[in-house]
């Protein structure tokens, strides 16, 4: 089968590969249809996320139908055709029981502090992932969702990550109504942590980049304030200009570790890798918070350490709240937002790509060529 | 005299938007626990284990816990160089820097195994393609050549001082 294949630092190609198997009763096979290239993919393909190794198939948000089931497997059937969480649970932990599901701790013999995601390095348990034309699926009785009768595909493939970690983006902010919220990074996560805040009652919603389009994009898309870091100034007096000098409510950041806009973060967090990247946005999002706010973290970093004022979250009294989304919790009501056309994940998506020019997506994703908000791998067995 | 450049802007033409506050909670504050919280944890890892997937390859596990979890992924098993330093760094914990650190010289040192194999199986790494220029050529052509100008130009000035320091000799 054809698969995208890592072969070092910003270098990946398609390649065959053999078939996945089932190893486990509560595996399936899954015939991919769509697979997205994701932000925190990013982190993996500029090489920054320890033990990546050569020869990995990444994909972690994708849709496909069942092909094959282990002997264990209830929940879905061959010919379903399912939305896949990015997280990888066994349903059976003390933390999945308590809808922890980014957090199982039977899926990930290689790290305790991450849960297992598909395709992202060993560090989140060495599996292939949707970037593929065929994909193993372990504990199918817990993450793949059958696709509801008239859901489009493009928004069913939102739903394996951007959609869910937005929405608890904005679910861990605990906003209220009224509050001021600012959100860091206008990628598709960022967008739709923006887009979410208003379901919890948001009375302001700013978000802050340096991409023009993507500011306009998210403009029109969450009905939000948008700002470039690069032409308002400090960003801290930025906040406290905007809120009579308090700060906001609260700062969701959505970069994670590929952040700009900081050149010391930047060389030390993305160039030398003396940090497990650029925190530029959460220093930010600490310094713009009012006092006693609260800060939520979905901006992926590394497993090492990140310099951010520390001490002004102590000063301050503040709250940070973050995790990996809990996509099999928060599934049933965004899927009823999508069905009742309060989210339109699919309009995210700018880019329909062959997963044949798998190398090209990812350079024109990571290099923000031709306004690409959210590229689609479409495998070649969908497309005949 | 007071700087009129703070303003309290709380936003107000929102009711407009599609479901705003349909999931407003006024009990989701800081103390309000996200997780369904049974405390289970407290009786230790001691719930009904899935199935135990079979070990059919290598799989370094990390030693902040006593077992394989009951799934794993399979996928580029531990091998070579970069398999030792990989073996060395999983002796330590997730707590070290001796345990990351190696591990991401690991796979610096596994791009060049990667490049080997690749000769060995009579493949030649077309790295144009694998970066994606071809994406980059076609929306961006300024940018690619700039970048290959820059490249050029430190191979001329590299190939420039070799030159001169065997001419000084």
């Amino acid at each position: 089968m054809l698969a995208m294949n890592y072969r070092g630092p910003k270098r990946v190609r398609i390649d065959h590969k053999p078939m996945p198997e089932i190893l486990h009763p509560e595996d399936a096979i899954v015939r991919v249809t769509r697979s997205c290239i994701c932000g925190s993919d990013l982190h993996l393909y500029n090489g920054n996320v320890p033990d990546t190794r050569v020869g990995t198939t990444f994909g972690h948000e994708f849709t496909g139908e069942v092909v094959e089931i282990g002997s264990e497997v209830t929940k879905v059937k061959v010919g379903d055709n399912v939305l896949v969480p990015f997280n990888i649970a066994c349903g059976k932990c003390a933390f999945c029981r308590q809808e922890l599901y980014g957090n199982c701790h039977e899926s990930n013999s290689q790290a305790t502090a991450v849960g297992a995601i598909f395709g992202y390095s060993h560090t989140a348990g060495g599996y292939d992932g949707g970037q593929a034309e065929y994909v193993r699926v372990p504990y199918a009785n817990v993450g793949p969702t059958v696709i509801p009768e008239g859901m489009d595909l493009d928004d069913a493939v939102l739903l394996t990550d951007v959609v869910p970690t937005g929405y608890q983006a904005a679910e861990m902010a605990g906003i209220q109504p009224g509050d001021t919220v600012m959100v860091f990074g206008a990628g598709p996560v960022g967008i739709m942590a923006a887009k979410c805040a208003w379901l919890f009652g948001a009375g302001r919603v700013m978000i802050i980049d340096h991409i023009d389009y993507r500011l306009e994009f998210a403009k029109n898309y969450a009905q939000c304030e948008a700002y470039n870091f690069e032409e308002i100034g400090d960003l801290a007096v930025f906040a406290k200009k905007q809120t009579d000098s308090l700060g906001a409510d609260v700062c969701i950041d959505a970069v994670g570790a590929e952040a700009a806009g900081n050149a010391m973060q930047t060389i030390t967090g993305r160039k030398l890798l003396l940090q497990a990247g650029s925190a530029t946005a959460l220093h930010w999002a600490i310094n713009c918070v009012k006092k006693g706010g609260i800060v939520s973290i979905v901006g992926v970093y590394g497993p090492t350490d990140n310099l951010v004022p520390i001490g002004n979250v102590l000063n301050k009294g503040l709250t940070i709240r973050a995790n990996q989304a809990s996509v099999k919790r928060l599934l049933p009501r965004l899927i009823e937002h999508v069905q009742n056309g309060i989210l339109n994940p699919k309009e995210l998506i700018t880019h329909r790509i062959p997963l044949e020019e798998v190398a090209e997506g990812y350079r024109l994703f990571s290099a923000k060529l031709d306004n690409c908000i959210k590229p689609v791998l479409i495998p070649p067995s969908v497309k005949s | 005299m007071e700087n009129t450049d703070f303003i309290n802007k709380r936003g107000a033409d929102y009711k407009h938007i599609k479901g705003w506050g349909i999931d407003a909670d006024p009990k989701n504050d800081p103390t309000y626990p996200m997780k369904r919280r049974t405390n289970e944890e407290h009786k230790g890892y001691t719930w009904e284990r899935p199935t135990q997937q079979a070990q059919t390859v290598e799989i370094l596990h990390s030693i902040e816990r006593p077992n394989l979890t009951a799934v794993f992924g399979t996928s580029v098993p531990p091998s070579g160089l970069s398999g030792m330093i990989r073996r060395m760094a999983f002796k330590k914990s997730e707590n070290e820097y001796g345990h990351w650190l190696p591990l991401i010289l690991a796979d610096r040192v596994n791009v060049v195994e990667g490049v080997i194999d690749d000769f060995m199986h009579g493949t030649f790494p077309n790295i144009f393609v694998e970066k994606g220029y071809v994406a980059q050529w076609r929306h961006d052509k300024p940018g690619l050549f700039a970048k290959l100008a820059v490249v050029a130009a430190i191979t001329a000035g590299a190939v420039f001082l070799m030159t001169r320091k065997n001419d000084d000799d």
